[in-house]
């Protein structure tokens, strides 16, 4: 391994510094003892003992994630999809704005996806709530999934799955049997991604929630413009625990696919 | 040796069990088979020999149901597949890739066509194991296809392939993947195996030493078309066109004009001061025709002296010497700067060969050596 040269490690403490350092005193604060904020008086955990106490932080909690497992799982499943036909499908009419429509909503305004949808909530009478959440999480994060699983399905062999159609299977059993279970890293790590995103959403979430629920983020945004309280800050803490846990697994199931493919591939090399 | 010849293409009374009839396929303007037919019997080992883009996997896909064809039919026993889907033809393939299910064992890639078929499990076992046996894999059975070796995914693929037992077993360049020791001993294996079976393999390649070992009849294409089918020692020995010879191991080839002198026997005229050739031919050619001369190296005799009664003898000097071993090629320069070889076993010690570089010899072949071929 070479050794950090000087202009290296400055660059690097910088851009972590950068990164890493609001959160670390959000962090920090969070165990702060004092009720100001900015002051610190000691360590203490009160504050999150009284956030588990807090009930309106706890409902929110538990709306943002019944709509992230479900916004992620419907994601991964239109997503996953959206791959096979993009990759599998072959040249079919309208290929090309079907997969440019699918990669759109990656670089669309967030706010301009949450105001559509908004507007089509009202327009066909949808009341505002989970569901609507549900839906809107959905739409854009299903884009983030097609890529990951369709950038896994272009290196996969699609003589595998001929093999499976030439063996007996019909299309639907090849993929269910041999596709499937091969593409399953970029499949999880699709549905982690999208499980992620819709915690972390504010802007889209505060179009299409309702009264009846609000996610986290909301919440955490309309409590800290009447001033930020520690509470406020355990409770961001945990969010950064949970994203974190959530981004490091989605890289270590790929990671790990990737490694104990290359790990097969020279075996194979070695014993020919 | 068997008292009957296998060769059934011989016989009007066989049915044949593939029957290719005016099949064409075209990929866009690209036409990858040109109005193709061809039959193929039950049991035979059939090989599609050509340089890659002949077309050749293009017929095998078809065979396999991946690809239609665009007009003509293609009949399995008799009744056109072009419709069925691959799932449901009594036809298995092996791939090029082998194509074995990373994720389950050897034993589980074995069963997994057999598992389609919802064979009870007393029944699939024994055929698992039958399976097992005959590629020699017992060991190997809860392996995954990583922890194997090339040579031993090979033959898993080839069992998977044979496990239920189809009419027609396709094998896209089954060998490729392997060096070539163990290519050879795989060839063998094949053969018995296909032997064992009775199952007619049809085999996809494009190395002709391969096709002429395993193959009892050998289809060479080329662009879409067959040039010529037969079996392996007809291909070498007799080629219709200067393609197939050209494209079957080493050759000389003479150009020149035919003038017939008696009973199938052609003088062929070929360049200004080098004496007439001599060739018979069943073929007949009208006199002054262009044709070409085929001959195999092996068959050219190479002298010190003009041997004395000598058909064809032409006079040149030693070029260069390919020694490969067990046999060396003389490349003989005649006057006029044609390059011809010669081919000879090296039966005595390198050290005590007759000829070296630019030493005057005579070359001399029969009558019946070459092959006469119209242009």
């Amino acid at each position: 391994m070479n050794r950090l040269s000087w202009f290296n490690a400055v660059s690097l403490t910088l851009g972590f510094a950068f990164l890493y350092i609001p959160m670390v005193i959000l962090i920090i604060f969070s165990f702060n003892e004092s009720k100001l904020v900015t002051v610190w008086a000691g360590f203490s955990t009160k504050w999150y003992g009284e956030l588990v106490q807090n009930e309106a932080f706890l409902d929110a909690a538990w709306v943002t994630l019944r709509v992230a497992v479900f916004s992620s799982t419907l994601a991964t499943i239109l997503g996953t999809a959206a791959a096979y036909v993009l990759v599998r499908g072959g040249r079919f009419f309208g290929r090309t704005l079907f997969s440019g429509m699918i990669y759109a909503p990656l670089v669309m305004p967030e706010v301009i996806t949450g105001l559509s949808l908004l507007l089509l909530f009202i327009g066909i009478g949808l009341d505002r709530g989970i569901l609507t959440i549900v839906l809107a999480h959905t739409t854009f994060s299903m884009c983030f999934v097609s890529v990951v699983v369709s950038s896994r399905l272009v290196t996969f062999d699609q003589s595998l799955e001929e093999a499976a159609l030439d063996l007996g299977c019909s299309p639907a059993q090849a993929f269910r049997l041999v596709t499937l279970p091969i593409i399953a890293p970029a499949v999880i790590s699709g549905w982690l991604l999208a499980f992620t995103l819709s915690l972390d959403d504010l802007v889209i979430a505060s179009f299409t929630s309702g009264p009846s629920a609000t996610t986290l983020p909301i919440k955490i945004f309309s409590a800290v413009r009447l001033g930020v309280s520690p509470e406020i800050n355990a409770l961001s803490t945990l969010m950064i625990a949970v994203v974190t846990v959530g981004v490091i697994t989605a890289s270590l199931v790929t990671k790990r696919a990737m490694m104990r493919q290359r790990q097969e591939e020279m075996a194979a090399a070695r014993t020919e | 040796m068997n008292s009957t010849v296998f060769a059934p293409w011989d016989d009007p009374q066989a049915k044949p069990l593939i029957q290719f009839r005016n099949v064409s396929k075209r990929f866009g303007a690209f036409t990858a088979i040109d109005n193709l037919s061809l039959d193929i019997y039950e049991r035979e080992f059939f090989a599609l020999l050509g340089p890659s883009g002949c077309g050749k996997t293009t017929m095998m896909r078809m065979l396999a149901g991946f690809e239609t064809p665009t007009e003509g039919h293609i009949l399995l026993s008799g009744q056109d597949i072009d419709p069925i889907p691959p799932n449901k033809r009594a036809v298995n393939m092996m791939f090029q890739s082998y194509a074995l299910f990373p994720h389950l064992s050897i034993w589980e890639n074995i069963a997994f066509g057999l598992r389609r078929d919802r064979m009870p499990k007393a029944e699939l076992e024994a055929r698992v194991e039958e399976m097992l046996r005959l590629t020699r894999l017992e060991q190997f059975a809860r392996r995954k296809p990583h922890q194997i070796s090339g040579g031993q995914r090979q033959r898993v693929a080839l069992a998977r392939s044979l496990a239920k037992a189809p009419k027609l077993l396709l094998l896209d360049e089954p060998l490729g993947a392997l060096d070539k020791k163990l290519r050879q001993d795989t060839q063998f294996e094949l053969m018995d195996i296909q032997e064992k079976t009775g199952t007619t393999f049809v085999i996809v390649t494009h190395d002709q030493e391969e096709a002429m070992t395993v193959a009892s009849r050998v289809a060479v294409m080329d662009q879409g078309k067959l040039m010529q089918v037969a079996t392996p020692d007809r291909i070498y020995e007799t080629p219709n066109s200067v393609y197939v010879a050209d494209f079957i191991g080493d050759v000389n080839i003479i150009e020149g004009r035919a003038t017939a002198q008696g009973d199938e026997s052609y003088r062929i005229d070929w360049a200004e001061g080098q004496p007439p050739l001599t060739a018979s031919s069943p073929t007949s050619l009208s006199n002054g025709q262009g044709c070409h001369l085929a001959i195999r190296p092996e068959k050219v005799t190479i002298s010190a002296e003009r041997p004395a009664e000598a058909i064809n003898a032409i006079q040149g000097k030693v070029h260069d010497i390919a020694y490969l071993g067990n046999l060396s090629t003389y490349h003989v320069e005649l006057a006029n700067g044609t390059i011809i070889k010669a081919q000879t076993a090296n039966t005595r010690r390198i050290s005590r060969r007759s000829f070296t570089w630019e030493d005057p010899v005579w070359l001399s072949w029969t009558a019946t050596a070459a092959v006469l071929l119209e242009n």
